[in-house]
């Protein structure tokens, strides 16, 4: 069976963004000075074959822990649909 | 030390450099090892140099952890060979885990090309044995993620084990977070393993080996490297 991965890598919340942060400083700038905490990651698409759903979601969690995230760093969530 | 071996992944940029001063400063047996090598070739010594390897895509070092040389360097490195990962070859080394920790995106969020300070924190190792914890050297950075990060227990650990090499300093040796770069935790630059055979820092000290460059404060990594070890 084929199934689609969409997973979201973010930044650990105790580590600084920099990034998130430069953003926010724009929102201000845009007149958006409502919005705060801008954190900002990667989402990744992948395709992956699989017997069912749940050797696909051990797949992705090991390519999620094994290299798409640097657990030290930043933490991971997905979701796994069959196509 | 017998032999040692530059890996160059595509997109290193500082492998030449490195081989100059090891071949024609330092006057050492030197090979290239391409990534996609399987052998070592006999080096006793093996340095990851800096650069962008593949384009820094994902996180730096992190695409480059799986290259086919790599799995030979970690499993030379778990068997107590030497390895020195400078700049992105210290972020390839944390990729791999064969150093503690993780290099964040600097907190100024720049590119960073400047020299800084320096102080050896301890002589207890191969790259630091010859260098006085007093003595300030100038050594150039060049990095966008050099930002050292670990958690609470590691760091305790690292400290506890004698495991930090370097720290950031001001010109008189003050480490303070004003002489900081890049936001490293307790100005950290570098570090080694708890096996004190892999060395990871961010300075690049083959940029500070050459007397025609006016700066030769790296050179004494060097040194350390020759006059503590010969098989």
């Amino acid at each position: 069976m084929k199934f689609i991965a969409e997973i979201d890598v973010m930044p650990k919340k105790e580590i600084l963004d920099p990034q998130g942060k430069a953003v926010t400083g724009s929102m201000k700038s845009l007149g958006l000075g409502t919005i705060s905490q801008v954190r900002i990651g990667k989402h990744i698409t992948l395709e992956l074959e699989a017997a069912n759903e749940a050797e696909a979601r051990e797949q992705v969690d090991l390519a999620c822990s094994k290299l798409l995230a640097n657990l030290i760093m930043e933490s991971y969530e997905f979701e796994v649909k069959a196509v | 030390m017998n032999k040692f071996g530059v890996v160059v992944f595509p997109g290193s940029n500082c492998d030449q450099d490195m081989i100059y001063v090891l071949e024609t400063i330092m006057q050492q047996k030197v090979v290239k090892l391409w990534h996609k090598d399987h052998d070592l070739q006999g080096c006793d010594f093996i340095v990851l140099p800096g650069g962008f390897s593949y384009g820094d895509y994902l996180r730096s070092g992190a695409i480059a952890r799986f290259s086919p040389i790599m799995k030979e360097v970690v499993d030379f490195a778990n068997k107590g060979g030497y390895v020195m990962g400078v700049c992105n070859g210290f972020q390839i080394l944390a990729e791999a885990g064969l150093v503690p920790g993780a290099l964040l995106h600097n907190k100024n969020r720049k590119f960073i090309c400047n020299n800084v300070y320096l102080r050896s924190q301890t002589r207890d190792s191969l790259i630091t044995s010859q260098i006085d914890p007093s003595q300030v050297l100038k050594i150039p950075i060049a990095h966008g993620e050099g930002n050292y990060f670990t958690d609470a227990d590691t760091l305790k650990m690292l400290n506890d084990n004698d495991q930090v090499l370097f720290r950031y300093c001001d010109a008189e040796g003050n480490v303070t977070s004003e002489a900081n770069p890049n936001g490293s935790m307790e100005n950290i630059a570098g570090v080694c393993n708890k096996g004190r055979n892999v060395f990871g820092m961010m300075p690049h000290p083959e940029r500070a080996a050459d007397a025609e460059l006016s700066n030769t404060d790296g050179m004494i990594l060097f040194e350390s490297i020759l006059s503590t070890v010969s098989l």
